[in-house]
């Protein structure tokens, strides 16, 4: 039977960056705020300081920062016909936990999506016609526009400290930037990191081949920071242990690098981790959350009233408590119907190794969020019709890690253990170089979540399912990037190319990136989201939900950004709309 | 002073909320007299000792380790019976300025009187009246945990006698009005002294070396005057102020017990009484008779070449290669006075325990440093220390596998 607590003004669940920012500003605003986090508190020293955070067994083999499947995990399907089974170790995506959510353990690739991505219904129907898109995708309009966004993606970057060149400041196009990307009010916060060899080498053939390299923009700062809440960041100093780890440096942009250490000193902040939120509590008209229900560390249990309450946990586990606490309509592929699991998307990467005989790429000089990149191949930036899709993504030749355990590249036809093995190692180490395509993922009506049938967790709670494949549309997209992607990499003269264009089936055994989007998504029509253009959840307005989960679709970037940005929008409409006048911030 | 005007005033003042910082304090009028002194408290510091984690303001209990023996703080709230709820004014004053209780027994120096001898009446009546509207506590408080025969109270009559000289600060015409309450305020409530200034064996000051550094409980609180090396010679007035304000100052951050000073006290200051003690503080001479700088080591002594390859693996990438950190983040070795201290207790204190920089308004932050005790051997460490105290323009003595040895097991307080 659970407790109550004395009530506060907010409750929110998860403590990732989305929970910090609504938490740093509704602070701020003079609220009471309670956040519970299901994970430990974790701390720049004390949890992956310089003395031992760079062990690539301990973080990127034994997945010590991740949350255990064991705690909780899906189950997984391609398609209806086959049935789901449980994950028991991460593959494709490792779902964070802990105070910082993934906001510990990111690459720090920091984008913003192109402003034809929010209306990207329309835009393409316009473009193309509705019959030049697949007759199954699902994609939507947000409700929201780049123009709309533009100040809190500058608010979200200004956070981070992060490093990039603009490429269009008002309009005005600035050499040396992303020619595509859409108008900023101003200059990244702090100039690009500097590049190591592979990368120039490819912007180099990039550019030859007429397209138009820039830095990719990084939350690995290129020099020392202060941020607007007077926290320091200091520079990234290349040392190759990035994503999957946490940064002992203090140059990675995190929650507890940008926010926490102001946050925590504000009194009417409460952090309770290793607590874990089971259910958001409704009153009998189903319309308004009266607050969650939680376990704590011992198994007791307790119930936390609140005036309003921020579902701020990652994509999986924020549709994952909706469906367990009966809000919004779940989603029926086969009707077409419900809002809760609609929309489920991913993100479709491809790389191409490539092996040199006289370069030396120091591989080990690395950093999670340097590279050069090409934006020509992404979202609708280049004419679709002769090329039978939609979407696409950008081409990076990035730098990310010479780690010597899974960081080792040897030419494919090469054992995978024993002197031939070793041979191709200390052959290719220093001279070998992937780049990569990191493609959109498009909605379709066969991609969504669910709860499982027959699989629970440890508090007996069903299991979400994953229904997800790769379309034929994101293949073939996949192909493309593929091979634009060689075609410069050839340039650059290596021995030997081998291309890994994305394929289906999707396999959830091999990792690809952690960007699980959709599921409790964002527009303006009741019918087909959950929330509207606010993050607002339609049918309980005093609920909120953070997260790549409000994505109608996938674009071709990272994510993170994009929910920087929309966090901070749901802040402002939240303090200076909906305390003002509580109730529905919009009506249709 | 009116007593009746007093308590008038304090509850005028109580109910206005204010609690504004006077720049003067002893030029304010008496009807603030609670609020002046609640920033009196802060000058002095007095809930560092007086309110133990966790425990009820000023209602003591906090334990005090002395070189004789444990000393426990003194509920100073104004419970009647538990607390000095029952004092005059005159045992107030006599307690602060001549170590003296109320039935005429002798205080321990462990509460600072010997600097607090300088406050003057004033300013100690306005404590006493802010003393007086905190929350009565009616738990009893032992204070004398110290073995025979330091334990017998009357010891103090001559430990005064050679230690101990009474008196109210004394502006010297001289000198500017700034420089004044610098030295009203490092010598006097500040009690700065209590731990920069060299004890003797009896644990009094050593005559003639004002603020010249002193170890205390594993730390070596460094010398305040003006040495270029060892001291703040090479710090501007503006230094001292950011530090003492912020944190940050001078390439250096405040950790370990004067993180405490900054957090509670020196962070909540006036700007102008954060600048009368930095000019104070400047004008203090480096000692006439110190030893001269040792030469540097060279380059090529085995000992700075592995330090070097030490320091590149293990601290370069927050301190950087030349030195000198990163401003407010990572605090500079160049040119260090912790670096380059004869006595290197805080130094292998950090390195082998590692430390916490203090979070302030100013500067949320708060770095941690890693222990690295764990994973260099003493001889790895002596050189690393070694090596840091002899470049970028730094010279001081090596360190010695047996120095690190010793502070692995020397106790500590809190990081």
């Amino acid at each position: 039977m659970a407790r109550t607590l004395p009530a506060t003004d907010v409750v929110i669940i998860g403590l990732g960056w989305t929970g910090s920012i609504l938490a740093q500003e509704l602070t701020g605003a003079g609220l009471n705020v309670v956040a519970i986090e299901r994970g430990p508190w974790r701390d720049t020293s004390t949890d992956f300081p310089t003395t031992y955070a760079q062990d690539e067994l301990r973080y990127h083999i034994h997945h010590d920062l991740f949350l255990r499947p064991a705690q909780q995990t899906q189950t997984f399907r391609n398609n209806p016909s086959q049935t789901a089974l449980p994950i028991r170790t991460w593959g494709s995506f490792m779902p964070p936990n802990g105070v910082g959510g993934g906001g510990v353990h990111w690459n720090g690739q920091t984008w913003r999506f192109l402003p034809s991505d929010f209306q990207l219904k329309t835009h393409l129907t316009q473009r193309y016609g509705a019959k030049f898109l697949p007759p199954d995708m699902t994609i939507q309009d947000w409700g929201v526009s780049y123009d709309d966004l533009e100040p809190y993606y500058d608010k979200f970057e200004y956070l981070c400290g992060t490093s990039g060149k603009a490429g269009n400041i008002k309009g005005q196009k600035q050499a040396g930037g992303n020619p595509f990307e859409g108008p900023r009010s101003r200059d990244y916060p702090t100039p690009p990191q500097k590049q190591p060899y592979a990368p120039t080498l490819f912007a180099q053939a990039a550019t030859e081949l007429g397209y138009s390299p820039f830095p990719q923009p990084s939350g690995n700062l290129s020099q020392a920071y202060t941020n607007p809440y007077g926290v320091k960041l200091g520079p990234c100093t290349f040392c190759g242990f990035c994503e999957w780890f946490g940064c002992g440096n203090y140059s990675k942009a995190s929650p507890q690098t940008t926010i926490l250490p102001a946050l925590v000193r504000r009194s009417n902040f409460e952090a309770r981790t290793e607590c874990e939120v089971t259910r958001i509590n409704l009153d009998d008209s189903g319309k308004r959350a009266t607050g969650v229900t939680y376990v704590d560390a011992s198994g007791e249990e307790w119930e936390q009233p609140a005036q309003l309450v921020l579902l701020c946990a990652f994509q999986l586990f924020n549709v994952h408590l909706l469906l367990l606490s009966g809000i919004g309509k779940p989603y029926d592929p086969s009707l077409g119907e419900g809002v809760i699991g609609r929309n489920y998307s991913y993100q479709v990467t491809s790389g191409v190794n490539a092996f040199f005989d006289d370069k030396n790429f120091n591989p080990f000089v690395a950093s999670g969020a340097i590279g050069m990149v090409i934006d020509d191949f992404n979202g609708d930036n280049f004419d679709h019709g002769p090329q039978g899709f939609v979407g696409g993504g950008y081409i990076a030749a990035a730098q990310t890690n010479g780690r010597p355990i899974l960081g080792t590249l040897t030419p494919k036809g090469t054992p995978k253990w024993g002197a031939a093995w070793k041979e191709a190692v200390a052959k290719n180490y220093l001279s070998s170089y992937s780049a990569a395509t990191h493609g959109s993922c498009y909605s379709y009506r066969g991609a969504y979540l669910d709860l499982d049938p027959t699989y629970t967790d440890p508090l007996g709670r069903k299991l979400m399912r994953i229904t997800f494949d790769f379309n034929q549309n994101e293949l073939k997209m996949s192909q493309f990037l593929t091979d634009r992607l060689a075609d410069i990499v050839q340039k650059m003269g290596p021995r030997q190319l081998e291309k890994s264009p994305r394929t289906g089936p999707y396999d959830i055994s091999i990792y690809q990136t952690t960007h699980t989007c959709g599921g409790a998504i964002m527009g303006s029509d009741p019918k087909t989201s959950a929330l509207n253009r606010y993050l607002q959840n339609w049918d309980v307005p005093n609920l909120f939900v953070m997260g790549a989960s409000a994505f109608p679709q996938n674009a071709g970037y990272n994510p993170t950004g994009t929910v920087g940005a929309l966090a901070y929008w749901a802040a402002d409409a939240i303090i200076n709309q909906y305390l003002k006048s509580p109730g529905p911030l919009v009506h249709v | 002073m009116c007593k009746r005007f007093a308590r008038f005033a304090l509850l005028a003042a109580l109910a206005c909320g204010w609690t504004a910082v006077p720049a003067r304090a002893q030029d304010q009028p008496a009807a603030d007299a609670a609020s002046r002194g609640k920033y009196i408290a802060t000058l002095g510091d007095c809930a560092a000792c007086h309110t133990a984690p966790g425990g009820k303001p000023f209602a003591g209990g906090l334990v005090i380790e002395t070189p004789f023996g444990n000393l426990v703080s003194a509920n100073i709230t104004p419970d009647p019976k538990a607390g000095i709820g029952g004092w005059s004014d005159d045992d107030f004053v006599r307690a602060m300025q001549r170590g003296i209780a109320d039935d005429g027994t002798h205080l321990y120096p462990a509460m600072p009187y010997p600097a607090f001898t300088q406050v003057t009446r004033d300013d100690l009546l306005a404590l006493k009246a802010y003393l007086a509207t905190i929350e009565p506590v009616s738990d009893a408080v032992e204070t004398n945990r110290l073995p025979f025969p330091f334990s017998i109270r009357a010891g103090m009559i001559a430990w005064n006698l050679l230690n101990f000289t009474p008196g109210e600060f004394k502006p010297d015409p001289a000198k500017s009005d700034d420089w004044n309450r610098g030295a009203y305020l490092v010598n006097g409530l500040g009690h700065c002294g209590t731990c920069h200034t060299p004890k003797n064996a009896m644990g009094g000051d050593k005559s003639g070396q004002n603020m010249a550094g002193a170890a205390l409980q594993g730390w070596y609180a460094p010398p305040l005057h003006n040495d270029a090396r060892t001291g703040l010679g090479t710090w501007s007035a503006d230094d001292i102020v950011a530090y003492l304000k912020t944190g940050w100052g001078g390439g250096q951050a405040a950790s370990g017990p004067m993180a405490l000073v900054v957090a509670d006290s020196t962070s909540q200051l006036s700007d102008a009484d954060l600048n009368a003690m930095a000019v104070y503080l400047k004008d203090i001479a480096a000692p006439a008779n110190a030893p001269p700088a040792p030469a540097p080591l060279a380059q090529g002594d085995p000992a700075m070449q592995s330090g070097l390859a030490l320091y590149v693996a293990n601290c370069a990438a927050c301190h950087t290669q030349s030195g000198d950190g990163t401003a407010g983040i990572f605090p500079a070795l160049a040119k260090s006075p912790v670096v380059q201290a004869d006595n290197t207790a805080t130094l292998l204190d950090v390195v082998l325990n590692g430390g916490h920089a203090v979070a302030t308004d100013a500067n949320p932050t708060a770095p941690g440093m890693p222990a690295f005790g764990w994973k260099l051997s003493d001889d790895q460490v002596a050189a690393l220390l070694t090596y840091i105290r002899n470049d970028w323009g730094n010279a001081a003595s090596a360190v010695s596998s047996g120095d690190v040895q010793k502070a692995r097991t020397r106790p500590t307080a809190a990081n």
